[in-house]
């Protein structure tokens, strides 16, 4: 007993001839549909190619168009062939003109003979399916589709909604449930024959005429009625991305092809040789087989749609731009924004650095210039110190500079005197982690050597600026890990703020801080906010202070607060 | 955009194509291989100038990559360009003597070479100093990746110029006739690059790498755009609209995607910064064709009399584009 294989073709006729060699040669009947518009002399050169082998067949010749009726009736009419001229045929395997066989011939003839009453066609009731393209699925059976989905797409929408609209439920004949599945199948002459020959066929051939994609339904739902015994799986290789469209195999796959426990592969680009020499050779010259391995090639092309379909987080590129709301991550790793520390610690960098390892920025909008991390003048990827190429686009330079330091945590100050374009983007990215020292804009000019009215006017500028700034980390749309502080309750004691901070980026490390930060000399801080204030500005932002009781560091024996770990 | 808006566009889109109708009068032919073009046939277009050294290996590239056409314009050429083409069996060539400019930088004569030839075919347009890579690049063909884009039904397909410089003085290895430029200029910027997109023609504009860090860095606005579309399925109705870095109509601009996933996208590594350079710009600046009064030109002859190192240490080594993928410079999408 052995195995007849009907090839459905319409492109690449001199793969599809190699192919149908290889099966007849192995003693397997080929019967071969040629869709009918492949131009006549291309048919004949295809029909001349394979005129030595008497067990290869050509069949009537159907205009198939995908989703159609008409890849059905050629099937049939190529399976009528196959059952009444080969006797000898058990099963009957449906495979298409760019299919691969991927093992030799008597191994998959053998495992049929082994299953003499078994049906290979994968059919799932339509609850069950998820991949159906289109949003269709039980509606395939019960609305009519007399429009083609390639052509007419504009005449198949209106009259799929008109249908909905008046509520068309055809009936399924007979009460057959309606199954779906690959339509490349491997069914027992017993079950195909039962098909073919039923009597209410007619019936349901009429029926399906008008269901959407019939060759994925037909032979799966009437295998249903008689098959005994229904492994409902393909035998062929075939993997389908996200748009139903069968994923392409090239040279470079021979050594996963090679680990794939199917039987035939779907879809082979016509013009990789390499895989065509490699399965068509002769059973006896071919490379031994390794042990199979399909979970490869499922983990190949799930990856493959998975980029397609939400990429990588915080990557923006030619081909990945997404719009807001819509990145899938803003930005890749975790980051760290100090606002307002700088200017209430010498050093604050510095003792970051220490506390938290990572890498620790100063200002990285500074007005003046990126203060990457060890006053580097270049960093990661190339990005540069320079403060107008960095304002030409500010929100690429954070998401480039996140991108480019991968794995390693990324840390920097921030004030209202920097650039505030990324506010928003940060406040909204769930991988920041802002914290906030409200009202430390005004220590720096305390110390500045300048005209009261130029210090009054600027403290009312950064006041505003950073009014602006708190304003969205309070909004509702934040998506940051948000705490915010005023100066004066801060300096109160500043450790155990920033022991929390430090524990949320470094969760494990038993590491406490060897030191306590040096808060900068605030003498006189309290007069010159009541300076400001007698000038007729209001200094709301820092907390408050009394007049000339100076915010004093804590005392030494506050060093290391009582922590409950 | 509203009516009106893409109205505007359309009637843009017209008088370019019937700007490149007119200009077709500038190009003589020299060698006309057309006749030979098959149905199927990728077809690369490329202005040039005087780069007689980079032509060996320019069309031994394409050709590896499965190219097999040329069709080239060449630009009052007077180092022997035009003679070494016209010997080739797979070229198709025009000389012209016009201004450089005046058709728009080259555009005018390649939008009607494309609309003469390029309808329905599977079209490169490049410069004789870009060289196009996409993913499997190394194990596949370009008809493997012009056959899954037609699967797709994308009619183009994106790829970001990428600088490559030498370490070093750009002087210091000379460049030989034939030689591969990647083995002397093999480093690039891997993650200095800005993008924005243009809400008119729908592209992303894009913009870094060692020319930005180095040559406009003050003057960001001006850096040279990298995005670039040059392998585009040609309909005769369609037109290049400035450089390879737009086309109309617009919605061919959409290469990249909005919703979080990636597209496939490929490269262009741009072999500009080899000791063929300073002739060069020593040349244009005579000329003064170059876009925009050529202020990239006036750049590179600025930053060139010091005889920069484009070189940093934070500069990537150029290994193959499964490198440039994991860098996120391109992109194999869902192309497995």
């Amino acid at each position: 007993m052995t195995v007849g294989f009907i090839m459905m073709c319409h492109t690449a006729l001199d793969r599809a001839a190699q192919v149908a060699r290889f099966w007849s040669v192995a003693g397997c009947p080929v019967v071969i549909h040629v869709d009918r518009r492949v131009p006549r002399h291309e048919f004949r050169e295809f029909v001349q190619a394979l005129a030595d082998l008497e067990n290869v067949s050509f069949s009537r010749r159907y205009a198939c168009e995908w989703g159609t009726w008409s890849l059905v009736a050629a099937t049939q009419t190529a399976a009528m062939q196959m059952l009444m001229q080969h006797r000898n045929v058990r099963h009957v395997y449906l495979a298409s003109g760019s299919c691969l066989p991927l093992r030799p011939t008597n191994e998959l003839v053998d495992y049929l003979n082994e299953r003499p009453n078994t049906d290979f066609v994968e059919s799932v009731t339509t609850a069950d399916v998820t991949w159906t393209v289109g949003g269709i699925d039980y509606e395939r059976f019960t609305l009519r589709f007399p429009f083609s989905w390639r052509r007419q797409r504009k005449l198949f929408d209106t009259y799929v909604r008109l249908q909905r609209r008046f509520r068309v439920n055809r009936k399924i004949p007979n009460g057959i449930v309606p199954h779906l599945g690959s339509q490349w199948w491997c069914l027992t002459r017993q079950t195909l024959s039962a098909i073919l020959e039923d009597k209410d066929r007619a019936k349901y051939d009429s029926y399906f005429r008008r269901v959407w994609i019939p060759d994925e339904s037909y032979f799966q739902t009437l295998a249903r009625l008689y098959s005994t015994n229904i492994e409902s799986r393909s035998l062929t290789l075939s993997k389908f991305d996200f748009q139903g469209k069968p994923h392409t195999f090239y040279d470079d796959h021979l050594q996963l092809l090679r680990r794939s426990d199917c039987f035939v592969a779907r879809k082979i680009w016509p013009h990789a040789d390499r895989l065509f020499e490699a399965f068509l050779a002769p059973p006896e010259t071919q490379a031994a087989r390794a042990e199979p391995n399909p979970g490869k090639i499922d983990r190949l092309f799930a990856k493959a749609v998975e980029r397609r379909k939400r990429g990588r987080p915080g990557l923006y590129m030619q081909s990945r731009f997404p719009v807001k709301d819509h990145e899938n991550g803003k930005t890749c790793a975790p980051y760290s924004v100090f606002h307002g520390f700088s200017d209430l610690f010498e050093n604050f960098d510095g003792w970051l650095a220490r506390s938290v390892g990572g890498r620790v920025h100063g200002h990285i909008f500074g007005p003046d210039g990126v203060e990457f991390a060890g006053d580097e003048t270049i960093f990661n990827g190339a990005l540069i110190c320079s403060a107008k190429l960095r304002d030409h686009n500010p929100r690429s330079f954070l998401t480039n500079l996140i991108w480019n330091t991968r794995g390693e945590r990324q840390c920097f100050q921030f004030s209202p005197r920097d650039n505030q374009e990324c506010n928003w983007f940060m406040a909204t990215d769930p991988n920041a982690q802002i914290s906030v020292v409200s009202g430390t804009w005004a220590v720096p000019l305390l110390r500045s050597n300048l005209n009261f009215s130029e210090i009054r006017k600027e403290a009312a500028r950064l006041q505003k600026l950073e009014t602006e700034h708190l304003e969205i980390l309070r909004t509702m749309y934040v998506k940051a890990r948000v705490r915010i502080w005023t100066m004066a309750e801060f300096i109160e004691n500043p450790m155990e703020p920033l022991q929390t901070i430090i524990d949320e980026i470094r969760p494990r490390s038993s590491r406490q801080p060897a030191e306590v930060p040096k808060l900068v000399d605030l003498t006189g801080f309290g007069q010159f906010l009541q300076n400001m204030k007698n000038q007729g500005m209001q200094p709301m932002l820092m907390g408050d202070f009394a007049v000339g009781l100076d915010p004093r560091p804590p005392l030494p024996e506050q060093n290391r607060p009582y922590l409950v770990r | 955009m509203g009516v009106w808006g893409r109205y505007r566009l359309r009637l843009r889109r017209k008088r370019l194509r019937f700007r490149a109708f007119r200009r077709r009068r500038e190009l003589s032919v020299v060698v006309n291989r057309t006749k030979e073009i098959g149905r199927s046939d990728i077809l690369v277009f490329a202005v040039l100038r005087n780069e007689r050294v980079r032509l060996p290996y320019f069309l031994r590239y394409y050709r590896d990559l499965g190219v097999n056409r040329f069709l080239i314009v060449e630009n009052g050429s007077d180092d022997g360009s035009r003679e070494y083409l016209a010997e080739q069996k797979d070229v198709s060539l025009w000389t012209t003597s016009a201004s450089y400019k005046g058709s728009r930088y080259g555009v005018d004569w390649v939008n009607w070479l494309l609309m003469r030839y390029g309808h329905k075919h599977w079209t490169l347009t490049v410069d004789v100093d870009e060289f196009f890579i996409y993913p499997f690049c190394d194990t596949r063909p370009i008809r493997a990746l012009t056959d899954w884009l037609d699967t797709y039904a994308l009619r183009a397909f994106p790829a970001m110029v990428l600088d490559m410089y030498p370490k070093g003085s750009i002087e210091a290895t000379q460049y030989r006739e034939g030689q591969n430029p990647f083995e002397i200029a093999n480093y690039f910027d891997s993650g200095n690059y800005m993008i924005s997109k243009n809400p008119t023609f729908r592209n992303l504009w894009i913009q870094g790498g060692p020319r930005a860090r180095m040559m406009f860095a003050d003057n960001p606005q001006e850096a040279p755009s990298l995005n670039k579309i040059p392998l585009v399925k040609w309909h005769r109705s369609y037109c290049f609209a400035s450089s390879t870095h737009m086309l109309l109509p617009r919605g061919l601009n959409a290469v990249y995607d909005e919703w979080g996933g990636e597209r496939p996208a490929g490269c262009l590594l741009h072999a500009k910064f080899l000791s063929t350079l300073k002739s060069k710009v020593d040349e244009e600046m005579v000329r003064k064709q170059h876009f925009a009064g050529s202020r990239e030109y006036l750049a590179y002859a600025e930053t060139l009399k010091d005889d920069p190192d484009l070189w940093c240490k934070w500069s990537e080594k150029y290994i193959n584009w499964r490198q440039l993928e994991i860098l996120g410079l391109m992109s194999k999408g869902n192309w497995a």
